[in-house]
């Protein structure tokens, strides 16, 4: 409830066209020439010190991904991106590798601590909440510092940068990347394969329950630079992780490419929630600028009785490619994706989630709430499907949508193909608006229309809202009723 | 505190309030009554603020000041409170959220500080028994589900915690069991004291047994065509609309 207030006291402060990430951090960058060829993805496996299958496996990517089509079957629209037009490579001077937090160079913390990303594990510990995130923090293409990675390390949680990972950890990162997408999987995700950057690399061992919620901040600077960045993380048997990726960037009048690939898996019966609250730059009001993510999510439930949660919060980016999908291939394995995602101004957004059924008495769950206003565009697109093994399958997908003025669209699209008739698949669908009724009621109780919007708006996402990890539910809850500014009237 | 004078009202270009004229004084209990159709629910929305009106002629004074010239918000903060004939939904939206909400709201409008938790549990589990309010019923969305009666007891517990000076009750009574009305009719006289006013819209008399009221008014067409004491009521449930609706 005081988040409610204090969402309203945000919304106040701000503009429509303010967005309060939007600063730029004045820094020395080390870049790549522009422009993508074979001798970039050298330029960038060289930068990292990778072993020469690494190298290998990206150029395998690269070649592959020349002899692939820019997908256009989503509801986005956008000009042609040229590809030869982009920085690759972009690492600020002073880091080029993940060092202490006492080498790090203090405009970056500077600017972690600006977006309320606390990197000093000290002011962590003596923070009143007494909550304990271990961050990873990843800018432009390079992870700066892994916060409590030796605390972690004590009950054998690897928490480092993907880049450490492949030099530290090879036996890992061969064995499982690339298994759950696959280089050849999609124009992006090849393209990412070719010459992701930095990311987060976690692995939690049999029988452990990580002992604190893992978290990755990515924050795109540079100018031009799309940022690919690769997360891996692997559950061994009866262990737990939940882990929350967050996203800004400045504004930026040209449109900055973010293309990630983010592997998930779980072996028997280990769990991992994963939770993305994204808030990149959307563009102003006019759909000038913004980031453009297309990202490529999925997790792999290998082991029976595993299960993989995905929680979306999506407020920013100007256009939105995203299905964060389960591949429940271990008996009675779940999948779950709850997702919020929030358009305004004229942000497009085409995101939704794929739960492939293959394993007996798999069961998955799916709740999207999506919310259109200005002259925003907001798809669900979501797939659910039981190959013929999958005998007793089960899914239950409700899919809300919610419109604020009538200028903006809302558009749901389901896919179901059953090769099982034992599977049951349940699919409930509403579109609704907010009434003026809803509004007057609301006003005749004193509050104003953003205090309005803000409530009933919070109330239609509750079911989700819930799902996420308790330190972030009011950090999100204050996010969605900044991300409506200016939707009223 | 409450004059309306001559006060004429157009939805979708139909006069429906025809020259109203109304003055309630601190302190003061009125009902309005009146057939179905004749324009009770539209004064009360026009008082509170709803921009489907168009307000063709006269005036409305509140505290002193020009009452249609304030936002619904800003009327709701001055102390105008209306409890609606039928309660809107709002799903996901915890009750007790609502009203908390609702209430930091309106002292931030007047400058006041927001009440902390520990208060505000306070007050609104008080008031809330005192309406015979559930604290399971806090829990659930707003008038998500709730029953006829619980609605209104609902419209009724917040009017006792945003303590405004002009209660607007639109048909509180229909809907109510007999326990209920009792409740209600308690609550409601509970907030009865020498600065406020209420304007209570009922079709019977059945509630003015319980609120007994100052002043009776007769609406038909859009007009006060009649005004009395609280044997007014007595007399229209004895005879019905007929006459007065044929004097109009
Ligand atoms: N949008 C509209 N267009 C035309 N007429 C309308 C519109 N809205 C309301 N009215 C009419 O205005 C008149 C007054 O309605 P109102 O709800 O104020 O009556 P009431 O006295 O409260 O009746 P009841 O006792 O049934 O509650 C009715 O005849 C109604 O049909
Ligand atoms: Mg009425």
């Amino acid at each position: 409830m005081p988040a409610i207030q204090e969402t309203i006291e945000q919304v106040k402060e701000i503009d429509v066209d303010q967005y309060k990430y939007g600063f730029v951090t004045d820094i020395e960058m080390e870049l790549a020439p522009k422009g993508l060829s074979e001798d970039i993805v050298r330029f960038i496996s060289a930068k990292k010190d990778e072993p020469e299958w690494m190298l290998e496996w990206r150029l395998d990517a690269f070649r592959r991904w020349k002899t692939m089509e820019e997908p256009t079957w989503a509801r986005v629209d956008y000009p042609k991106i040229d590809f030869e037009d982009l920085y690759y490579y972009a690492a600020p001077k002073s880091a080029p590798g993940p060092k202490s937090l006492d080498e790090v160079d203090p405009e970056l913390l500077e600017t972690y601590k600006k977006l309320g990303i606390p990197l000093s594990e000290q002011a962590v510990l003596a923070g009143v909440e007494g909550a304990r995130v271990a961050v990873d923090a990843v800018f432009d293409s390079v992870s700066v510092v892994t916060t409590f990675k030796d605390e972690l390390a004590k009950s054998g949680v690897i928490f480092c940068s993907i880049s450490e990972a492949v030099r530290e950890h090879p036996e890992l990162v061969k064995k499982y990347l690339g298994s759950v997408v696959p280089t050849t999987d999609n124009f992006y995700a090849t393209l990412n394969a070719a010459v992701f950057s930095d990311g987060s690399f976690v692995y939690i061992p049999k029988g452990v329950r990580c002992p604190m919620e893992l978290s990755t901040y990515f924050r795109i600077n540079e100018e031009k630079t799309g940022q690919f960045e690769r997360t891996l993380i692997i559950a061994d048997e009866g262990s737990y992780v939940s882990y929350l990726e967050g996203c800004t960037a400045p504004m930026r009048d040209e449109n900055q490419l973010h293309a990630a690939v983010v592997e998930l898996v779980t072996h028997d019966d280990a769990e991992i929630k994963y939770s993305t609250v994204q808030n990149w730059y959307p563009g102003n009001s006019e759909g000038k600028g913004g980031i453009y993510n297309f990202v490529t999510k999925r997790g792999d439930c290998r082991g029976k009785n595993s299960k993989i949660s995905w929680t979306q919060v999506e407020t920013g980016s100007a256009i939105t490619w995203k299905y964060p999908s389960c591949i429940l291939r271990g008996e009675n394995s779940r999948g779950e994706f709850y997702s919020i995602a929030i358009s305004n101004g004229k942000q497009q957004v085409d995101s939704g989630t794929k739960m492939i059924h293959l394993g007996k008495n798999s069961s998955s769950r799916i709740i999207s709430k999506g919310i259109s206003a200005g002259r925003s565009q907001n798809t669900y697109r979501g797939l659910v499907s039981a190959h013929r093994k999958a005998s007793g399958a089960r899914n239950f997908t409700q899919c809300d949508s919610l419109l604020i003025g009538d200028q903006c669209g809302a558009h749901t699209v389901p896919y179901i193909e059953s090769k099982n008739s034992t599977a049951v698949f349940e699919h409930e669908a509403t579109t609704s608006k907010i009434s003026d009724d809803q509004m007057f009621y609301c006003q005749q109780r004193g509050m104003t229309d953003e205090e309005a919007i803000a409530l009933i708006v919070n109330g239609f996402v509750r079911d989700v809202i819930q799902q996420l990890p308790m330190e972030f539910m009011a950090e999100t809850q204050k996010l969605i009723g900044i991300s409506l500014e200016g939707s009223v009237g | 505190m409450l004059q309306i004078k001559n006060l004429h009202a157009n939805v979708d270009g139909n006069e429906i309030l025809r020259g109203i004229n109304l003055t309630i004084k601190p302190g003061e209990v009125h009902a309005i009554m009146g057939p179905n159709g004749s324009g009770k629910s539209t004064l009360s929305y026009v008082l509170a603020g709803k921009d489907d009106y168009e307000i063709t002629e006269g005036e409305i004074l509140f505290k002193g000041e020009d009452l249609l010239e304030m936002a619904p918000d800003e009327r709701a903060a001055a102390g105008v409170f209306l409890a609606f004939q039928y309660p809107i939904e709002i799903p996901g939206v915890a009750t007790m959220t609502f009203l908390r909400t609702a209430m930091n709201a309106q002292r931030k409008a007047r400058g006041e500080a927001e009440l902390n938790t520990p208060d505000f549990m306070k007050i609104v589990k008080q008031k809330a028994s005192e309406l015979n309010v559930s604290p399971e019923m806090l829990k659930r969305p707003l008038n998500v589900g709730f029953s006829g009666g619980e609605k209104k007891r609902n419209e009724i517990m917040q009017m006792a915690l945003l303590e405004p000076t002009l209660c607007v009750m639109d048909e509180t009574d229909s809907g109510l069991d007999i326990d209920a009305l009792r409740v209600v009719s308690d609550g409601v006289n509970a907030l009865r004291n020498s600065e406020r006013g209420m304007l209570v819209i009922t079709h019977y008399q059945r509630l003015l047994d319980h609120i007994v009221p100052d002043v009776v008014h007769v609406m038909s067409a859009g007009k006060i065509v009649k005004s009395g004491g609280k044997e007014l009521a007595l007399e229209l449930e004895e005879n019905g609309y007929a006459d007065f609706v044929n004097a109009a």
